[in-house]
């Protein structure tokens, strides 16, 4: 998916994650901060990373403020957040395909 | 060398008699030699102790570099008399080379990390260490090692001369102008002043520090004039809205009020929960509010409780004046129910810290505690209980009577939500020791109960009482299934703490973290 | 991926929990508190332009939470708001036990979130027929249609009232007694007794009142409901407590679904139990019985 503008999903509420999404220079670049770094910030990373492959987004700048989330958490804000971007959020969400 | 909780302590740190853990009450029966403090004599009459300010007070009291200061915690995180005291020594008389030897530090200490920064603060010797403080701490900016003792372990190195105190700063809500020192009717009243009192008996100097003088004699006292070298009135000696909370009120949260009710049926599957029984109780969510279902317990077995020691706040109060619990022996307040409670209503007395946890003594009360019920931030699968570093490694807590209190009671049940967050409060390590498994009974999550091996008759009991319960592993497999498997914390090889076990054997260390990269 | 066992149309719902499904705080172990079913809310709970997240969140709750035997059902926007046909797509597909339609007023409704339904299932290959329905009857025009919407679709698990929005029509407010909703409660109660599904009473959202709450549970139970929503697990307990069933019921309906397995093995249909005649007719009623005494931890038999 292409990220057409900015568009955020999530809280900065406990086990939540704020996702932020805008459209990147050429390649994917990921600032993360988490209030469980040191021991899931790899974990993190990798989830953020691999949702985005998910979702065929190779060009985006995107900032996870994470406070604890699950990475069902953190997956569902991405994708949220992508929609957003696309404004693709409301209907015929790909349950199953590409969200999954 | 590996401890009996597994952990490996430098051998540096092994010098001056120095032991590492070896499991509970190694040092039963040992002789100790207490050293006495160096005073100074009063004989002449005198009509007043007062002294302009804290800088005249510390000249007075001989203060130098390389002193070492004492304060207690009753102030909690309203206490100013630190952060005064310390800036008097340093930026006034210059002083450099200190050391702090509080009962605890909070993050009313900020200011004190600057100093720290600066290197006019070289040791830190509390119970507890919690914002900036502990951020400069685990970023190994103090010059040595701080090391962390219970509130037993405490008294106990006072006494053996492991610690000695320069100049006691006794924070006191009412003094008389001698230094009679109470924890009540002034305004920034704490009620107990338990922790102080140790300290004001083997300290060189003493220096009261009051915002309420009072007429002579201020009795009974907390702490006495025959202790006291100085006293200095200041405008205010801390917020009176962080010392103690309105009402320590029972959470509401389902999952506390689930824990909790789990841990009251625990207690009363046991054959200690008979007439005449003894408790602690911490005060956070789920431990407090399982004196709500112990008195339903109580009521329909019709047994009483006959008494309670610890950190006291109103519930415990009102229990004892319901007549269910008979007496409330209190070495610290933490709302004003119980301040206002304490020497007052009948029953309800003050005792020292030495008398609540010293395990060197010949009869602190914890250890004649039949249940504690204790918080934690981790516990792991051998029931070794972290209540001070956070799961970025940084000094954020307290064991405070944690450690005392497990080893002392028949039953020490560990309560607290199987997951914060994205943290596994049930781990296969915890990051640090502070609690030794060997203290620990049982384990109540909100997604189930575990007893320790070690105690085969609790198992007994729970079984015949029909409380489901499961292996600790089961409960961190359980926690690492929902929040997935924690990676390690990376350390550099820096001591930056020493855990003390309240027999005074090292029971771990925190090291340095390396600054986290992705 | 957690496969859920099929959803069971007459199954133990003591209590329905509501959950606001965009908290993921809340949702990721609502089960712990033991109710018998939770209920994810995309409707109220979820403020209009968090819609969209509120799915998503869903989604993946329903797909990775294992939330074992407590039943999953989730509440979706009513039928004249934008979002109803997305909310219905990702329940079906995340595999939700059961969809509660909001204000639901007539059978077509039923029918017009059946069609929908149905469509998903088709489009992600659930089987046919899976998800459950149930109907949130919120206005007088609702209670008077009670029977033909219980009776509109086979999904349909059971109705329930919801309190405030039909006391706002009725221009009345929460009783003591219950006056104020008796009519509208019992007319729901027959409707669904005559269509053979399950009845539920609406929250009670006073949590410091806990004599009112009591007051309203026991008058559940006395008029027949199956159960009841709830808005806070500290409610759970009282409401399984008042509807557990008596040692007495449990022993009977013991000695009856026992006598009905030898008898029936002997072919006969009619038989008697402790002087009493008992026939097929009896015997749901009782394994009823046992299946709630054995949720309530009161029965340890296998007859159930």
């Amino acid at each position: 998916m292409e990220i057409k503008k900015t568009a955020m999903a999530g809280t900065l509420e406990s086990s939540d994650a704020q996702v932020t999404v805008e459209p990147g220079n050429g390649t994917v670049e990921l600032e993360l901060s988490s209030s469980v770094m040191n021991q899931y910030g790899r974990q993190i990373k990798e989830t953020v990373l691999a949702t985005l492959e998910r979702l065929e987004v190779d060009n985006a700048k995107i900032t996870v403020v994470d406070k604890g989330a699950l990475d069902c958490t953190l997956a569902a804000r991405i994708e949220c957040a992508v929609f957003r971007s696309c404004d693709k959020a409301d209907k015929d969400i790909p349950w199953g395909g590409m969200i999954r | 060398m590996k401890n009996a909780v597994g952990r490996d302590i430098p051998e540096e740190l092994l010098v001056n008699g120095k032991e590492v853990y070896q499991g509970k009450n190694y040092l039963d029966g040992k002789y100790i030699q207490k050293v006495g403090p160096k005073t100074r004599r009063y004989e002449k009459p005198q009509e007043s102790k007062i002294v302009d300010s804290l800088a005249q007070a510390l000249r007075d009291c001989g203060a130098k570099s390389g002193m070492t200061f004492s304060f207690h915690h009753h102030l909690r995180d309203g206490d100013y008399v630190v952060n005064m005291v310390m800036k008097a020594a340093i930026e006034e008389l210059g002083l450099e080379d200190l050391t702090i030897a509080a009962t605890s530090l909070g993050s009313a200490h900020d200011p004190i990390a600057d100093y720290i920064e600066q290197g006019k603060v070289i040791g830190i010797q509390t119970s507890g260490i919690r914002g900036r403080m502990g951020e400069v701490v685990s970023a190994g900016k103090l010059k040595t090692p701080a090391i962390i003792r219970s509130h037993g372990g405490r008294p106990r190195a006072i006494e053996a001369g492991e610690v000695h105190i320069d100049i006691a700063f006794v924070a006191a809500p009412t003094s008389d102008c001698v230094g009679n020192c109470r924890g009540i009717g002034g305004k920034s009243d704490c009620g107990s002043m338990g922790y102080a009192m140790t300290d004001a008996k083997y300290a060189d100097h003493v220096v009261v520090v009051t915002d309420c003088l009072v007429d002579f004699p201020n009795y009974p006292a907390s702490v006495e004039a025959i202790d006291v070298d100085a006293v200095v009135v200041v405008d205010s000696i801390g917020n009176p809205k962080k010392i103690a909370s309105a009402a320590a009120r029972i959470s509401q949260n389902p999952r506390d009020l689930m824990m909790a009710e789990d841990v009251a049926r625990v207690i009363a599957s046991t054959p200690y929960f008979k007439e005449g029984f003894s408790f602690q109780t911490g005060v956070g969510g789920p431990s407090l509010a399982a004196n709500l279902f112990l008195e339903k317990l109580m009521d329909e077995r019709n047994i009483k409780m006959g008494w309670a020691i610890g950190g006291i706040c109103g519930p415990m109060v009102e229990l004892l004046k319901k007549g269910k619990v008979g007496k409330v022996i209190d070495v610290q307040d933490f709302d004003l129910d119980a301040v206002h409670s304490i020497n007052q209503t009948p029953n309800h007395f003050e005792m020292s810290a030495s008398q609540y946890a010293n395990p060197a003594n010949k009869g602190a009360f914890v250890n004649k505690l039949d249940f504690v019920v204790l918080a934690a931030l981790e516990i792991d699968t051998d029931f070794n209980v972290n209540v001070l570093t956070g799961s970025d490694g940084v000094l954020r807590g307290a064991p405070g009577g944690h450690p005392d209190t497990a080893a002392g009671s028949k039953v020490c049940i560990i309560v607290t939500p199987l997951t914060r967050g994205r943290m596994a409060t049930v781990c296969e390590h915890v990051v640090t020791v502070t609690t030794p498994g060997d203290c620990v009974d049982v384990l109540v999550t909100d997604y189930g109960i575990a007893v320790n091996p070690l105690r085969p008759d609790l198992i007994e009991c729970l079984d015949k009482a029909g409380i489901k319960h499961v292996s600790i592993e089961s409960l961190k497999e359980k926690a690492y299934s929902l929040v997935g498997r924690p990676d390690d914390l990376q350390w550099e090889d820096k001591v930056v703490a020493v855990l003390e076990a309240r027999d005074g054997t090292i029971l771990d260390v925190v090291k340095k973290i390396k600054p986290y990269k992705l | 991926m957690i496969p859920r066992p099929k959803p069971q149309k007459d199954r133990l719902r003591r209590t329905m929990m509501f959950m606001n499904a965009q908290k993921p705080g809340l949702i990721k172990d609502a089960y712990i508190y033991g109710c018998d079913s939770i209920m994810l809310d995309l409707e109220d709970a979820v403020a209009e332009n968090q819609k969209d997240s509120a799915r998503f969140s869903l989604y993946h709750a329903l797909k990775t939470i294992d939330y074992g035997d407590t039943e999953v059902i989730v509440r979706i926007n009513g039928l004249d708001t934008p979002h109803w046909q997305e909310d219905i797509r990702v329940c079906v597909a995340g595999g939700a036990d059961g969809i509660r339609i909001a204000k639901c007023e007539s059978a077509q409704d039923v029918i017009t979130v059946e069609k929908a339904v149905e469509a998903a299932e088709e489009e992600f290959g659930v089987e046919k027929g899976r998800t459950l329905l149930m109907a949130a009857l919120e206005s007088p025009k609702g209670i008077l249609n009670a029977y033909e919407i219980c009776a509109a679709s086979d999904r349909m698990l059971g109705v329930a009232i919801s309190g405030g929005d039909f006391r706002k029509c009725m221009q009345t407010k929460p009783t003591r007694d219950g006056i104020d909703m008796v009519t509208a409660r019992g007319m729901m109660l027959i409707a669904a007794r005559a269509a053979g599904v399950q009845c539920f009473d609406t929250v009670f959202t006073d949590l410091d009142d806990e004599e009112g709450f009591r007051a309203e549970v026991q008058q559940n139970k006395a008029m027949g409901f199956d159960g009841k929503s709830l808005i806070n697990p500290k409610q759970i307990r009282y409401v399984h407590e008042v509807f557990a069933p008596t040692e007495k019921e449990i022993i009977q309906a013991e000695q009856m679904v026992s006598a009905f397995r030898e008898n029936a093995a002997k072919g006969l249909g009619v038989f008697t139990v402790n002087g009493k005649m008992v026939d097929i007719a009896f015997i749901p009623g009782a394994e009823r019985t046992l299946r709630l005494a054995k949720a309530c931890g009161l029965y340890e038999g296998d007859l159930v």
